[in-house]
C-alpha cells in the first residue's frame, strides 16, 4: 500500500542557485548531490528528515528538448509552475524576520487563519512557497459567513 | 533570448505580486513599473504580452475580488468597502464592480446570502471575477 511521499520536485533554472536559496536561506540541508552524466541529482531536506526530500530540477535535454524547457522556465517566471512546498515552522513571526533581513521576497506577511499563521514567499526563479505555524489542536474550519476579513486576503 | 524572457516575467511577476499585496493601497503605473524594472510605456506592453491583461485590469479585479469578499462576509457599507479595496471614487468603484461582475455591489450583496454555505476556499477561487463585459453578457442572455 502506498503510504509515504519521499521525493517531491520544484523546477529551478539554476542549481547552484537554488542551493543558496533553499540551503542558504530557508534551512534545508544537502541530501545528494550526484553527477549522473546525464543530469544533476540534486535533493535537498531539513535536518532530521532525510527521508524526505526536495529535487532540485533544472529542466532541459535530453528529458525535455530546448524549447520545451524554455517553456517550462517561463512558467516557472510567470509563478505559474506550482508551489515548491508548504513549510512548518515553530515561529512563523522570527522566521519571516530572519528571511526578510536576508533578503528574500515574500508575498505576503504572516497572518492569522484559522489554520494557523503562514506568510508566502518566492524562490529566486518565481516558484511560490508558504511558510507557517500551524495552530495546535484540532482546526475547526469556520462558518464561512464568520470568516474575518483578513483570513482569505 | 530565452534568458532575457524569463528575467522579464520575473520582474512582471513582481508587480502583480505587488499588485495581490498591496491593492488597498494607491498603486500607480509609476510605482508598478520601477518594481519592474521597466519604463512606463514598455510596462503596460509587456505586462499584458505576459500576463495576458493591462496591469490596471488586474489591479481592478484584485480590488472588485476583495469587494465581493468584504460585501458578502462584512456588514460594512459600500462606502467603506470602496476605500477599503483601495478606489478612491465611490462612483468609479461602482461602476467598475458592475462591469465586472454584472451587478451594482448592493444587489451582490444581497444575492450573495445564498453563497455563504459555500465553504470559503471555493468561494475564493471561484469567485474571482475572469473578465470585464463577460457577467454582463451573460446578464442579458
Amino acid at each position: 500500500m502506498a503510504n509515504k511521499i519521499t521525493h517531491t520536485q520544484v523546477y529551478v533554472l539554476d542549481q547552484d542557485e537554488a542551493l543558496d536559496f533553499y540551503v542558504g536561506k530557508l534551512g534545508f540541508e544537502l541530501n545528494t548531490d550526484a553527477d549522473l552524466g546525464f543530469m544533476r541529482w540534486l535533493t535537498v531536506n531539513f535536518p532530521g528528515q532525510p527521508d524526505v526530500q526536495l529535487l532540485l530540477e533544472k529542466p532541459g535535454p535530453p528529458a525535455y528538448d530546448e524549447a520545451t524547457a524554455e517553456q517550462i522556465r517561463e512558467l516557472v517566471t510567470k509563478g505559474a509552475a506550482g508551489m515548491a512546498a508548504i513549510i512548518a515552522v515553530d515561529d512563523v513571526h522570527k522566521t519571516y524576520k530572519e528571511l526578510v533581513a536576508q533578503g528574500v521576497e515574500f508575498t505576503e506577511e504572516p497572518t492569522e487563519r484559522f489554520y494557523g499563521t503562514d506568510c508566502g514567499l518566492r524562490d529566486p526563479f518565481g516558484n511560490p512557497l508558504r511558510i507557517g505555524t500551524p495552530k495546535e489542536g484540532p482546526i475547526e474550519v469556520p462558518d464561512p459567513g464568520r470568516v474575518s476579513a483578513g483570513d482569505w486576503s | 533570448m530565452s534568458r532575457a524572457v524569463e528575467e522579464s516575467n520575473r520582474h512582471m511577476l513582481r508587480a502583480r505580486d505587488a499588485m495581490d499585496r498591496d491593492y488597498a493601497k494607491p498603486l500607480d503605473i509609476a510605482t508598478l513599473a520601477r518594481i519592474a524594472y521597466v519604463s512606463e510605456a514598455h510596462f503596460i506592453r509587456v505586462f499584458r504580452a505576459t500576463f495576458g491583461e493591462t496591469p490596471h485590469r488586474y489591479l481592478q479585479r484584485r480590488r472588485v475580488e476583495r469587494a465581493m469578499f468584504l460585501l458578502r462576509e462584512t456588514d460594512r457599507s459600500v462606502t467603506d468597502i470602496c476605500f477599503d479595496v483601495g478606489f478612491t471614487s465611490l462612483g468609479t468603484f461602482s461602476r467598475t464592480f458592475t462591469d465586472i461582475v454584472g451587478d451594482p455591489p448592493t444587489t451582490y450583496r444581497w444575492r450573495a446570502h445564498d453563497l455563504r454555505a459555500v465553504p470559503a476556499c471555493f468561494m475564493k477561487a471561484w469567485t474571482r471575477p475572469s473578465s470585464f463585459g463577460e457577467a454582463r453578457s451573460r446578464r442579458e442572455d
